[in-house]
């Protein structure tokens, strides 16, 4: 299968895509990884006009601290790169647990997370591991940079809230405080298959309290899903049994499964379920 | 249609060559250069049998487009014997009798090259992760991982040396 004709272009300077892009707009396919975009072309569910391969940009492979701690992730760094991070194992479990259960190891290689987040697969695992960190994309174009919270960047699936003449050049997740736990838990038929149901689980404790809690679900809607209600439940409790029962309920009735190949939609529920009480109870837990 | 030339190194062999933008990396690899080895298996990123070497990295060379290997270096399982020394991997899967029909071999060759270059003493656990993204439909993995394996004691040994 051969993707249908386009002219590609392979800038050296942020200045040159974001020239291309403004002259192309909606016409006009950003290239990173590749690893969902290619298979749509050659599907030829997509059919630009131009592809704009970012991979020759500098200075955009990388993921690392802020002087506030915030922790920022370029366009150009892989998932590999995230698999392997000492930074996300010492400091952000949730991710470290996220990491190595998107797609397969070698899709790992070449793939983004910034590129999976603009890709807005309802089925991504990195969209609900950022609406539970409360994370956000770094955008720039011809007006300038702007940050758009991840609970508004995805608009529809496959929708993101970018303009045509934008790229996304970095996501970012605030700093973790106090004690951290967390953790991102996914049912799949095999490896490198989308989630049957997936739960991703940020919570920060002070105090014996909860100060934030980040509950997200994959799989189980026509978007990833933040269940604010579950979080609400959880922030100043304990942590306790509780709680956490009340949190998982809360997720669980927020999901919008459909019953598919995958398992009925009250099995996808139930496992939403499950994967709260299973995240709470047993995630890892770090001193930020 | 416009073709652009790209200057790749396969198999350590400078190369230049005209492709089509849309022309993917396989179909360079295999009708471009004929270096059939890379196979076709699933075309939707599932199988991992067209898995070649991108800058010593495993990728699926249906999934990349040969215009993007330009200045790189791409390895096929051509490119893993040396004259007529085989590499340790192999070795590993004609001692261990690794293959069944053969077709997602040269895949799982590549995959097991990379995890031994980056990890040259993995454990059992280590071997079947790195393997998670290459599908063998014989359901022959019990061999293809003791078949990494001895490779693995096989290169640690050569490197005692």
């Amino acid at each position: 299968m051969y993707p249908s004709r386009f002219r590609y272009e392979a800038p050296r300077s942020l200045e040159e895509a974001l020239d291309l892009l403004k002259t192309y707009g909606d016409e006009a396919k950003v290239l990173a990884g590749g690893q969902s975009l290619i298979p749509m072309l050659k599907l030829r569910f997509a059919n630009p006009e131009i592809l704009i391969d970012i991979n020759n940009l500098p200075g955009l492979n990388y993921h690392r601290e802020e002087p506030d701690g915030t922790l920022a992730i370029g366009a150009l760094c892989r998932h590999r790169d995230l698999e392997r991070s000492q930074l996300l194992k010492a400091k952000y479990p949730t991710m470290a647990a996220a990491a190595p259960l998107v797609a397969d190891p070698i899709v790992r290689t070449r793939g983004t997370l910034v590129g999976s987040l603009c890709h807005a697969d309802p089925q991504g695992d990195w969209a609900s591991v950022l609406l539970a960190l409360d994370g956000e994309i770094v955008a720039v174009g011809p007006q300038g940079r702007r940050t758009i919270p991840a609970v508004d960047f995805v608009v529809g699936p496959f929708q993101n809230a970018l303009n045509p003449d934008e790229l996304a050049i970095e996501a970012r997740v605030p700093a973790p405080k106090g004690t951290v736990l967390g953790h991102y838990l996914k049912l799949e038929r095999r490896v490198g298959d989308f989630a049957t149901a997936g739960v991703a689980v940020a919570v920060e404790i002070s105090g014996g309290k909860v100060t934030r809690a980040g509950i997200a679900l994959t799989g189980v809607g026509a978007n990833n899903i933040k269940v604010t209600a579950a979080e609400q439940v959880l922030v100043g409790s304990s942590l306790d049994a509780r709680s956490i029962e009340e949190a998982a309920q809360l997720a669980a009735d927020a999901a919008e499964p459909k019953s598919d190949h995958r398992g009925s939609a009250a099995y996808k529920r139930h496992i939403v379920r499950t994967f709260v009480v299973r995240a709470l109870s047993s995630g890892q837990r770090q001193a930020a | 249609m416009e073709k652009r030339q790209i200057k790749v190194t396969v198999n350590g062999e400078p190369r230049l060559v005209d492709v089509e933008p849309r022309l993917l990396l396989v179909h360079l690899l295999r009708e471009g250069l004929g270096l059939t080895g890379t196979h076709i298996g699933c075309d939707t990123t599932s199988c991992g049998a067209c898995t070649v070497l991108f800058d010593g990295q495993p990728v699926k060379s249906c999934t990349m487009l040969a215009v993007q290997t330009d200045g790189h270096e791409v390895t096929t399982v051509e490119g893993l014997a040396k004259a007529s020394e085989l590499d340790p991997v192999q070795e590993g899967f004609k001692e261990e009798h690794a293959l069944q029909c053969g077709f997602c071999t040269s895949g799982m060759m590549m995959s097991a090259k990379a995890l031994l270059m980056e990890n040259p003493n993995p454990t059992e656990e280590d071997v079947r992760w790195a393997l998670s993204g290459n599908l063998c439909r014989c359901t022959g993995y019990q061999n293809i991982v003791k078949a990494v394996l001895w490779a693995a004691k096989k290169m640690q040994s050569e490197a005692a040396v």
